[in-house]
């Protein structure tokens, strides 16, 4: 049990959203196991036993998350609402507790499964891996981020924002690695003859994805059309884990085996289909979530509220077409509204949740309109509210 | 009240006489309905026989029911099992248990056993019994034309009335209360049909609450490949998951001796979809919808049935599955049992099984004769009786589904702990182990499942006790159907504290068992996972289970569920939970 929590701190920690040495894991099945000693342990420990569950994480997150968390807890009364769809969908909201306390973290993990404590950290738990408590707290991380760069926005334009607010943005644009023009180095190169030099590039471009921060929680999605097969990743795999976690898809669905695949798998299919490429890459890059969100119709809208599945307007950040859509297959399902738009050469934002980009060959095209489209709303960002 | 009606039906068969019963609001509060007010009704009466008159046969329904709660439309059926000696129970789909609901009861408790084959007519508030003499050794189908149109119902067929173990209920013709041989005790009752008419409405505390819930499961329903993929439930049924436990080399084939079956890929459910067009099909109220009818109206096999009645019995014919499907759904036997049943047949007598030899055995069963009259006791019965015990691959003598548990150690405890014997659906680590939800956890390990197979016990017995549909908890969890509940009923529920009431609710059904005589001994696994390795998948080889490494993860169920080394109910988790009188 030691190996599993290890392998998530150890995420936590290359993903740069706890700082190394920072982060609480405990591991509980008959006994408890913790990834490290430290008296607030038994603080934690409390929780285990006040609430069904079998893995509970706390830690400080690190820059900027730390300061956009602390702010977001201090003007937000008692619970924050994420805005982007994704991280809505699963968690719901967030509610803010004012102290590591054993009786107050229960009763907000009661009906929650990540809290944030004010100035102290994320606490997220799991009943079924620590792995469940590690995605937790990257999403609440993810989301954060993305209400604080959002509001800012709005703030900017309404003539708003606070002293304080700018004095958090400043910090946490210091922390922002540049987007480069190119990729720094060029992937496999298709099209692929052989499945296995073709599952290497997936791998290799999947890895590519988290190196430069295009995911959050390390899920996205990546296909790869070999032959009349469709090959995706699984439901809930990680980018930089794909060996072994890719499922064959025949187009002519005579077989179920990829019922584990991706979501995502019916927009990706018609993807290739509209596009005739080969290649597809799902990511959540930061900045395009936040960018798809931004609507000079706000507060003139009969549909506000429900944007993110029903906006009639057509929509683009700098020539990227903004698209609503739910996640998976449902009457919003973004399946029905992504394919339709994509074009050859660039990529597709979906409202409050993410990037689609294609190749035509491998994934070098793919992975240079992610970049491309997140670089672009991340200039078109700064440049809004003046920076 | 909100959610609950308040009254319960009590009929008492003897006398052919009815009351009304009627519970506080706290017994509602804390048992929810369904499976743990079922158990709470039972308890005094759990150490009575199955055919004991006295034994009770509840149908509880839950406070979800009959309202726009999503997937929420299902009953608990509930006594003491046949087949095993358990407590039994069932969830089961169609529209009885909201119609029920519509006709202003919260369930029904039968006791007593008439003089003569009977009926139980419903109307609203007016309940009759009918004879039934008319309608004896009538299967499902041609009962169910007999009865009234409008109404739903619940049926048992002939192989109940003849006394087989395996023997189901029916409800509306083809929605089973499988498992455990409840079908028999309803023939024990002579009590071979129930009707149910109503149109009243349930009573919800905060609709606008309850849309908004409602809105959050559809969401996630929508979002889960599983349930609403392409190649999901929604899509292609339960057979969805034929495939992948094939692929995974965990689909029992030659009675559970290996685990990939050759023809499996034309035995699929894409392979049914191209023979047979089946439309959808499902539960009132549904959106998913994982049932199928052929073109023929005949209903189509679900993935435990199309595993079982091919690659365990060795049958490459699709007709062959379709028709032994139709065969157990007009004579009411458990498909998973049945199909188990052929296969330690198989295996006892070194018989090839063809078409015409699978069919017939299932009319014996059905009518247990011949051959079939031994079958119909089930596997370990059989299997005891011909002199080869290890051939029947049962736990607690009930059968086992079709996920090999040495390509799920999850599912390998989960077998041996539950309650009602070997049964998936207790705790159901398949969703983690390989359907990968909400994460994936490593099949082939022990590690952390003991404490995650506790959770999902409470977790799923909080499932049928509102009454939902496990299915949906492929994607949605306690924290949405939580809002739901205090939406409908007005009482303030949070996911951990519906976990807690699971756990008593569980932990009850320990104290039962116990008290009938269950121990640590009925905790285990055919000898044969421990011994014989199964398939390989790619570069691996899926091995025998580490029996070490089974009865150390056993000890820690035992310990995180305050149990002792015997697996006996502590008295002080007893009182802990409020169950010790």
């Amino acid at each position: 049990m030691k190996d599993i929590i290890d392998k998530y701190v150890s995420k936590l920690e290359q993903a740069e959203l706890a700082e190394p040495g920072q982060a609480l894991l405990g591991f509980l099945d008959a006994d408890l196991v913790w990834n490290r000693e430290d008296p607030q342990t038994e603080i934690l420990e409390g929780v285990f036993e006040r609430i069904n569950i079998n893995s509970l994480l706390f830690s400080p997150p690190r820059e900027p998350y730390r300061s956009i968390i602390s702010y977001l807890c201090r003007t937000n009364e008692g619970r924050i609402l994420p805005e982007d769809c994704e991280t809505r969908t699963f968690i719901h909201d967030i509610p803010v507790v004012p102290s590591l306390d054993p009786e107050r973290l229960t009763q907000a993990l009661r009906t929650r499964k990540a809290v944030m404590v004010q100035d102290r950290g994320i606490v997220a738990y799991g009943w079924v891996s620590p792995e469940q408590a590690y995605i937790l707290y990257s999403s609440v991380c993810f989301a954060c981020f993305v209400k604080f760069f959002s509001d800012y926005l709005q703030d900017s334009k309404n003539g708003s924002v606070a002293p304080e607010q700018r004095e958090v943005l400043h910090k946490a644009l210091s922390y922002l690695d540049p987007l480069p023009e190119e990729p720094d180095a060029e992937l496999e190169r298709g099209p692929f003859r052989d499945k296995a030099r073709m599952i290497r590039a997936m791998d290799e471009a999947g890895k590519m994805v988290v190196g430069y921060k295009l995911v959050d929680s390390f899920f996205g999605n990546i296909s790869y059309l070999y032959g009349d097969t469709l090959y995706i990743s699984q439901t809930s795999s990680s980018l930089d884990e794909l060996i072994g976690h890719i499922d064959p898809c025949p187009l002519d669905n005579s077989s179920c085996a990829g019922i584990t695949a991706s979501s995502e798998l019916p927009a990706h299919r018609d993807i290739l289909r509209k596009t005739g490429h080969l290649a597809v890459l799902h990511g959540h890059p930061k900045f395009s979530v936040i960018m798809s969100m931004d609507c000079d119709k706000r507060g003139d809208c009969d549909k506000e509220g429900e944007c993110f599945r029903r906006c009639p307007e057509q929509r683009e950040v700098r020539g990227y077409p903004v698209v609503p859509g739910e996640v998976g297959t449902g009457p919003f399902g973004l399946c029905r509204t992504v394919p339709p738009a994509i074009e050859e050469d660039k990529g597709v934002i979906v409202y409050g949740h993410g990037v689609f980009a294609t190749g035509a060959r491998d994934f070098n095209q793919a992975l240079r309109g992610l970049l491309d489209v997140e670089r672009n709303c991340r200039e078109e960002y700064l440049r809004r509210i003046g920076e | 009240m909100y959610g609950w009606h308040g009254k319960i039906l009590c009929i008492d068969l003897r006398e052919g006489k009815s009351s009304t019963l009627t519970l506080p609001q706290e017994v509602y509060g804390a048992y929810i309905g369904g499976k743990g007010l079922a158990g709470y009704l039972l308890k005094e009466r759990m150490s009575l026989g199955w055919q004991d008159p006295d034994m009770p046969l509840v149908l509880m329904t839950g406070p979800l029911v009959n309202t726009r709660a999503p997937t929420s439309g299902r009953m608990c059926v509930m006594s003491r099992s046949p087949l095993t000696g358990t407590l039994a129970d069932s969830s089961v789909g169609g529209s009885f248990g909201s119609t029920l609901k519509k006709a202003g009861w919260d369930g029904l408790v039968i006791t007593g056993q008439s003089r003569e084959l009977c009926g139980i007519e419903i109307r609203g508030s007016q309940c009759s019994l009918s004879p039934a003499r008319a309608l004896q050794g009538m299967g499902v189908s041609q009962a169910r034309e007999r009865l009234e149109g409008r109404a739903s119902s619940l049926i048992i067929g002939p192989a109940a009335e003849n006394g087989a173990r395996l023997a189901n209920v029916v409800v509306d013709s083809h929605f089973f209360a499988g498992r455990n041989g409840l079908g028999l005790v309803c023939a024990a009752k002579n009590l071979k049909y129930i009707t149910v008419l109503g149109e009243g409405k349930t009573k919800v505390w905060d609709p606008e609450g309850l849309q908004r819930a409602g809105e959050d499961i559809n969401r996630l329903i929508a979002a889960s490949p599983v349930l609403s993929g392409d190649l999901g439930l929604s899509s292609f049924g339960t057979g969805a998951l034929y495939d992948l436990m094939d692929s995974r080399r965990m689909m029992p084939a030659d009675n559970f001796r290996h685990t990939h079956f050759p023809a499996a890929t034309e035995m699929n459910a894409p392979a049914y979809f191209r023979e047979y067009s089946p439309k959808k099909a499902g539960c009132t109220g549904c959106r998913i919808q994982c049932k199928r009818r052929s073109r023929d109206k005949r209903p189509m096999p679900e993935f435990e049935t199309m595993s079982h009645f091919s690659a365990l019995i060795g049958n490459e014919s699709r007709e062959t599955v379709v028709e032994a499907n139709r065969l157990c759904t007009e004579y009411g036997l458990d498909t998973i049992s049945t199909g188990a049943t052929l296969g330690c047949y198989a295996e006892v007598t070194g018989q090839e099984l063809t078409p015409d030899k699978i069919l017939g055995l299932i009319e014996d069963i059905a009518h247990c004769r011949g051959e079939g009259a031994d079958l119909a006791l089930g596997s370990a019965a059989y299997a005891a009786a011909q002199g080869s015990p290890e051939a029947a691959v049962t736990v607690k003598g009930q059968e086992l589904p079709a996920y090999d548990p040495r390509g799920a150690y999850g599912m390998a405890l989960a077998y041996a702990t539950s309650t009602r014997g070997g049964c998936h659906l207790r705790s159901y680590p398949i969703v983690h182990e390989i359907l990968r939800k909400p994460v994936v956890t490593d099949r082939f390990s022990f590690a952390g499942k003991a404490r995650i197979i506790k959770i999902a016990e409470d977790m799923n017995a909080v499932v049928d006790s509102l009454t939902a549909c496990k299915f949906a908890f492929l994607s949605a969890t306690l924290e949405e159907y939580a809002k739901a509940l205090t939406a409908v009923t007005g009482i303030e529920y949070s996911q951990q504290q519906l976990l807690d009431i699971g756990e008593r609710i569980y932990f009850r059904e320990r104290m039962l068992n116990c008290a009938n005589g269950f121990t640590a001994s009925d905790d285990d696994l055919p000898e044969r996972f421990f011994t014989h390795k199964g398939g390989s998948f790619e570069d691996l080889e899926v091995p025998p289970l580490d029996r070490e490494a089974f009865l150390e993860a056993r000890g820690n169920y035992y310990r995180i569920r305050g149990l002792d080394g015997e697996g006996l109910p502590l008295p002080k988790k007893a009182k802990e939970l409020g169950l010790w009188a």
